[in-house]
């Protein structure tokens, strides 16, 4: 570590830099025989965008045309099945599947990002296990793994380690169907989380742990109230791309027969044998929600842009200056 | 009575590592109550470093370095030095104002938060008595005005002065100031010396890092030119700042002046 000791270059360039031409407009440099206003020149020909455009619509009216034509996408079966019972029940079970296990990792990213920067190196060891494990081991055979834990610990208890037990159970009904979903795709998105959320502490300067330190704040507070805080301005665009990825990857979660919504749809075209169709139904939903999620990262975004971004405080800082 | 006051910093012999590079070298100095004492020299002389050892965010390698006649971040019990629990480190620092070069307000709070933060949180006062103190000290730095203001929207000038009474609000025995203009524009400078300098006529203890040599001369109890991690000279500003017993002192200040 390195005291900043005198103003070092970069401290006094900008401030130097900023000093002098505060209040010279546009307007003010404006020459005596050149006329203000739009130049009016011949614009440059493009014949290549002209192409590039055609050869995309003629592709996009084939696709739409097909799309019509083609009887095999039996529109007709898409649309009596989009509001059906079951899917809509699967969508459902989609959009809890996701919120639960996005909490789980959102909750577990954080603990494991503090304790990957714990001074405890056990404590730290265990958070680099955890998310080496989990990153690198494939989604579905965490998830297969987990309905198949009574396999493995046929019983289940709670007690001392090592020590007497006080309550124990029959593994699959500890760990049923929806836990099993649950624990796969949360557990692996914590060790995801971890690092985004590691990487937003990161980001904030040492500098305001250090005036929280000399106020006197312990770590946790200082962690609560002013790190984490600015930290979420970094933590919450790629958390809006790990939901809209969760969303999709809860389908994953058909292989362990969990109905959530792709496995609904391929339950009805195991019987009827309408599977494109039913398909279709399927994509048209994901495609739904992914949309309302995208609008809604947009707005997030939006928001923790505001005000404060770290990048530009010196521009604003010298405007209010003025 | 001819017994001396117990001081507010006593540094004995105070060394200060990191890895092989030393950047304190037996700094022994004192600070009485009420006390301004200004930290010169050129850039890597220690001044900073000695300051962050002041509330302990740097810890010292040897020596003693005791705040209001306790050691800084270690308890001496049987004969041997202990380390102090963080607990009781921040306990020790709410009694020591820090003021940063770079001012280090909270960006996501407004002023007005940026002051009641430490007495809320730290000290657990009503918010009710944290809101009066925090208008007090804002019309004290002279912007009663910008309460509601985000840090960005302030000048480099003003975040510094909220910064001093942010410090201010856990009202401190001893005041550290690191720099406080170095990374302010030119015109802002006088509005934070300002403050700074109707601080030191209320009587609190201050030590100031600083290249403000106008500001040592009128402000300053004590003068203490370092360099290469080691006290070269100590002394009234009038006598330092105009006729320095030794050359590394005269060469620094013919530099700067």
């Amino acid at each position: 570590m390195k005291s900043p000791e005198g103003g070092s270059p970069d401290a006094i360039a900008p401030a130097v830099a900023s000093g002098g031409h505060g209040d010279i407009k546009a307007g003010d440099i404006e020459a005596g025989d050149i006329k203000a206003g739009d130049i009016e020149a011949v614009p440059l020909r493009h014949p290549g965008r002209w192409v590039a455009a055609a050869v995309v619509l003629v592709l996009a009216a084939m696709a739409a045309h097909s799309l019509v034509t083609n009887p095999n996408f039996q529109w007709g079966t898409v649309g009596d099945y989009l509001f059906a019972e079951p899917v809509l029940r699967g969508l459902w079970a989609t959009v809890y599947l996701t919120a639960i296990a996005m909490a789980i990792g959102v909750a577990g990213g954080i603990g494991l990002a503090i304790m990957r920067m714990s001074a405890n190196p056990v404590v730290a060891g265990a958070a680099w296990v955890y998310v080496w494990f989990f990153r690198g081991t494939p989604l579905l055979v965490q998830l297969l793994f987990w309905s198949f834990v009574g396999a493995l610990y046929p019983r289940l208890s709670l007690g001392v380690p090592f020590g007497p037990s006080f309550v124990s159970g029959d593994a699959n009904h500890v760990v049923p169907l929806f836990a099993a979903a649950v624990l796969g795709l949360g557990l692996n998105e914590a060790a995801y989380m971890a690092e985004i959320v590691r990487a937003g502490i990161n980001g904030v300067d040492s500098g305001q742990s250090e005036a929280a330190a000399a106020l006197g704040m312990g770590r946790a507070l200082t962690l609560r109230r002013v790190v984490l805080p600015q930290a979420m301005r970094t933590i919450i665009p790629p958390t809006g791309n790990e939901t809209i990825s969760m969303l999709k990857t809860t389908s994953l979660v058909s292989v362990i027969s969990y109905t959530e919504l792709l496995n609904a749809t391929r339950l009805i075209y195991a019987r009827n044998y309408q599977t494109v169709p039913l398909l279709i139904v399927a994509a048209l939903w994901y495609l739904a929600m992914t949309s309302v999620l995208t609008a809604g990262q947009y707005q997030l975004e939006r928001r923790y842009a505001r005000g404060v971004a770290p990048g530009n405080t010196r521009a604003r800082r010298t405007e209010a200056a003025r | 009575m001819t017994t001396a006051v117990e001081p507010m910093v006593r540094a004995e012999r105070v060394r200060k590592s990191f890895g092989h590079h030393v950047a304190l070298r037996d700094v022994s100095l004192t600070v009485a109550p009420g006390e301004v004492t200004c930290l010169i020299g050129p850039s890597g002389s220690g001044k900073t470093t000695f300051l962050r050892c002041v509330n302990h965010l740097e810890r010292i390698s040897g020596g003693r370095l005791a705040v209001d006649g306790e050691l800084v971040g270690y308890r001496e019990h049987g004969g041997r030095i202990h380390e102090l629990r963080p607990r009781e480190i921040a306990r020790k620092r709410r009694e020591i104002g820090m003021v940063f070069q770079r001012f280090n307000l909270f960006p996501h709070l407004t002023a007005l938060e940026n002051i009641i933060e430490a007495p809320l949180r730290v000290r657990g006062e009503r918010r009710a008595d944290a809101v009066r103190q925090a208008e007090e000290l804002l019309a004290r730095v002279g912007l009663a005005d910008r309460a509601g203001a985000y840090p960005a929207q302030l000048s480099g000038g003003q975040q510094q002065r909220i910064a001093i009474a942010r410090a201010l609000a856990m009202r401190p025995k001893l005041m550290l100031f690191d720099e406080p203009t170095s990374a302010l524009d030119p015109e802002l400078v006088g509005e934070v010396l300002e403050i700074m300098r109707q601080l030191a006529e209320e009587g609190m203890t201050m030590i100031v890092v600083t290249h403000e040599l106008g500001f040592a001369r009128q402000a300053a109890d004590t003068v203490v030119f370092m360099d290469a991690g080691t006290v070269i000279e100590t002394g009234p500003p009038a006598t330092l700042l105009t006729a320095p017993a030794h050359e590394r002192t005269r060469a620094f200040l013919a530099k700067v002046l």
